[in-house]
């Protein structure tokens, strides 16, 4: 799960990183009077999820309250890669002296929290990592262990951190780590991390991702879920304990299990269709989950047809061919459904689906073949 | 031969009363797994399997009792770390981790500690792994799909995997084992791991590899192939038509920052000489193409 920025700096400034966090306005009025409580200038920018704020237009500055509110006015509103602005940060602008890039990651390779930093701060470092690769520092930190201060001061040399600044630079290390590791986060980024013209150390950006496996154990932290960024139809399947993700195509997809729905997606394009979204309904799929999926599928106006691909193991195919036909009647639309179950149970699955009259296909890629044809006759 | 299991592995079951614990087990007794014991702390005593299997409430008693040499975990994600580094600690040579949604920092601790321990570890979030021939399974792959043959099978997937070896069998095309190496950011067994072990595995004539987006354990699998493999080799890759950013089920699949793309993987694949298919039904015929027989 992502969080906006004005989440991230509170979360860090928690942990004793140094920033100007700044407040959050919904109407320039509100944009106004906060500009009005901090030094000047201030900075007001969008918060969404996506990159790329600042040359969409989503990040100005203003020295004067009243010009906080007009770029408050023209921001919020404004869509950013299809994001709606609802919110604005006002914080006091700062002026940057230098600026440097500060992460730390759930380093998959190397089976550890790894520190990336480079002294290219404020540009993406997956820019730097293509333009400059020796600009960047990656330091995997020892996993049972965590940060010592052998770390920091290593980082801090490969910065070129002046020495009058190293124990707020240890402040802003140890507080990242803290935090990476007390939120349960996949990544924790501070870019840009600046010294300003009066040289203090100070977070200008921030950037925290969280491990959606440890959110069960952080209560606190699923409350900062943003709705308003989430898909209608993804925060419903959350819900209801599928995992879902929509796309642009026609051709809704159900299927249990990860990998083969994310294979189910593949052989729609192939046979010459779009997926319309991804869904894993997980194990056992009883008529109930059944019903909800086709909910959260038929939502999308864009789909023509359904293709269901369920391969019983634990789920019991006659189970799931019970449900799809009960769950069926429920629904306010209708659209061509292409059923394949094999597996546990899908020699009794075969009349259960024969005699509600739905496509069957054996094979996945007849599935699919099958459902792009249906959606098509549909169109 | 086998790899990781054979007929003298003794199973434990961490979990065996729960629901997906007793089931499960059920299933790998019917298959001809040897479960010798059950664990589930403060049911010790009882028994499970109809009567047929010693509940203990201790890892360290299912193995001084009745000699446990492999775990199964079924435990919920809050406690499965800590009955990973239980099983560990009781010296079993495998531990087998079910369990899904187990948060990835409480992975990376177990991973090192257990690496230090010398124990392997499958998973977590995997179906386990079965040995066709020795009729030992430990996991929770479907029973009845199987044909005992000469083709080892590692996957990150669950019913992906399923699917395939269906297809497999269908064509006539026999396993010695597969495994599922799990769908997280975090495993105890790469994919390097097992390729390595089906290398040198004289049971196992070729290979198979299911992947998906996300990390770049394929790609170094992939060098792995080129550098040490002759054995002929097929793949598949989940994740074409994923979207870049966004997490498709398994907490492992996510393209992030342009990296862990379905075709870059497919590309390295390639390069090292393993033919790569388009559709999982495509893999018997590729198999067949590479020399393989029955």
């Amino acid at each position: 799960m992502k969080l906006q920025e004005y989440r991230s700096k509170e979360i860090l400034a928690q942990y004793g990183v140094p920033l100007q966090a700044g407040t959050t306005a919904t109407t320039p009025e509100e944009a106004e009077a906060i500009a009005r409580t901090i030094a000047r200038p201030v900075v007001v920018k969008a918060q969404v999820l996506v990159g790329g704020r600042g040359k969409a237009g989503g990040v100005k500055l203003a020295e004067t309250p009243e010009e906080a509110a007009r770029h408050a006015e023209a921001i919020l509103g404004m869509s950013i890669k299809g994001i709606t602005v609802r919110t604005v940060l006002v914080a006091p602008a700062a002026n940057i002296a230098s600026e440097f890039y500060l992460a730390l990651i759930l380093d998959r390779a190397a089976k550890a929290i790894t520190v990336i930093t480079s002294a290219e701060g404020g540009v993406e470092i997956e820019k730097t990592a293509s333009t400059h690769p020796e600009a960047i520092l990656r330091m995997p930190l020892h996993p049972l262990i965590g940060l010592q201060e052998h770390n920091i001061r290593r980082v801090a040399f490969f910065l070129g951190i002046s020495p009058d600044l190293r124990r707020e630079f240890r402040q802003v290390l140890r507080g990242l780590y803290d935090a990476f590791v007390g939120t349960d986060a996949d990544l924790a980024e501070i870019n840009p991390l600046a010294i300003t013209e009066d040289g203090r150390l100070t977070a200008l950006d921030a950037k925290i991702v969280l491990d959606d496996s440890a959110l069960a154990r952080h209560p606190d932290l699923e409350l900062m879920r943003d709705l308003n960024e989430e898909e209608r139809s993804e925060t419903a399947a959350r819900q209801a304990g599928i995992n879902f993700i929509k796309l642009d195509g026609s051709i809704g997809c159900m299927v249990n299990g990860a990998g083969l729905a994310m294979t189910t997606m593949d052989l729609v394009k192939l046979a010459g269709g779009e997926p319309a979204n991804f869904l894993d309904i997980g194990g056992g799929a009883k008529a109930d989950k059944v019903a909800a999926a086709f909910r959260i599928i038929l939502d999308d106006p864009n789909v023509k047809a359904i293709l269901i691909n369920i391969f019983g193991g634990i789920t019991r195919g006659d189970e799931v061919a019970r449900g799809i036909v009960e769950a069926r009647t429920t629904l306010a639309r209708h659209v061509p459904m292409v059923v394949r179950i094999v597996g546990t149970n899908a020699a009794e699955a075969a009349p259960i689906l024969a005699e509600a009259n739905l496509i069957t296909a054996d094979s996945l890629d007849e599935a699919a073949a099958k459902a792009v044809a249906a959606a098509r006759a549909d169109a | 031969m086998s790899i990781l299991v054979s007929g003298a592995t003794r199973l434990v079951v961490q979990g065996i009363t729960g629901r997906e614990g007793e089931f499960h087990s059920h299933a790998m007794q019917a298959f001809g797994t040897q479960i010798v014991a059950g664990v589930t702390p403060g049911k010790g005593g009882q028994t499970a399997l109809n009567g047929s299997v010693p509940v203990f409430d201790t890892m360290a008693e299912a193995v001084r009792e009745v000699g446990a040499n492999a775990s199964c975990i079924f435990v919920p994600a809050a406690a499965a770390p800590d009955a990973i580094l239980e099983a560990a600690d009781a010296a079993v040579a495998l531990i087998v981790c079910i369990t899904e949604n187990i948060p990835a920092l409480d992975m990376l601790r177990v991973y090192h500690v257990l690496r230090q321990q010398g124990i392997r570890l499958l998973g977590p979030n995997c179906p386990g792994l079965t040995s066709v021939a020795e009729r030992a399974k430990v996991g929770i792959i479907p029973n009845d799909i199987h044909r005992p043959g000469s083709v080892g099978l590692v996957s990150r997937s669950g019913t992906l995997t399923y699917e395939v070896v269906q297809a497999m069998t269908d064509a006539g095309i026999g396993q010695s084992t597969c495994v599922g190496i799990g769908g997280d950011p975090i495993v105890g067994t790469g994919f390097i791991d097992v390729l390595d072990m089906f290398n040198e595995d004289p049971e196992t004539e070729a290979m198979v590899m299911i992947g998906e987006i996300g990390g770049e354990e394929e790609e170094r699998a992939a060098a792995f192939v080129k550098r040490e493999v002759r054995k002929p080799m097929a793949a598949f890759i989940a994740g074409r038509t994923a979207p870049a950013g966004r997490r498709m089920g398994h907490a492992g699949a996510i393209i992030s920052g342009g990296a862990g793309t379905a075709e870059s993987k497919r590309a390295a694949l390639d390069a090292a000489g393993v033919a790569v298919a388009d559709s999982p039904s495509h893999i018997p015929q590729l198999l067949r193409a590479a020399g393989v027989g029955g």
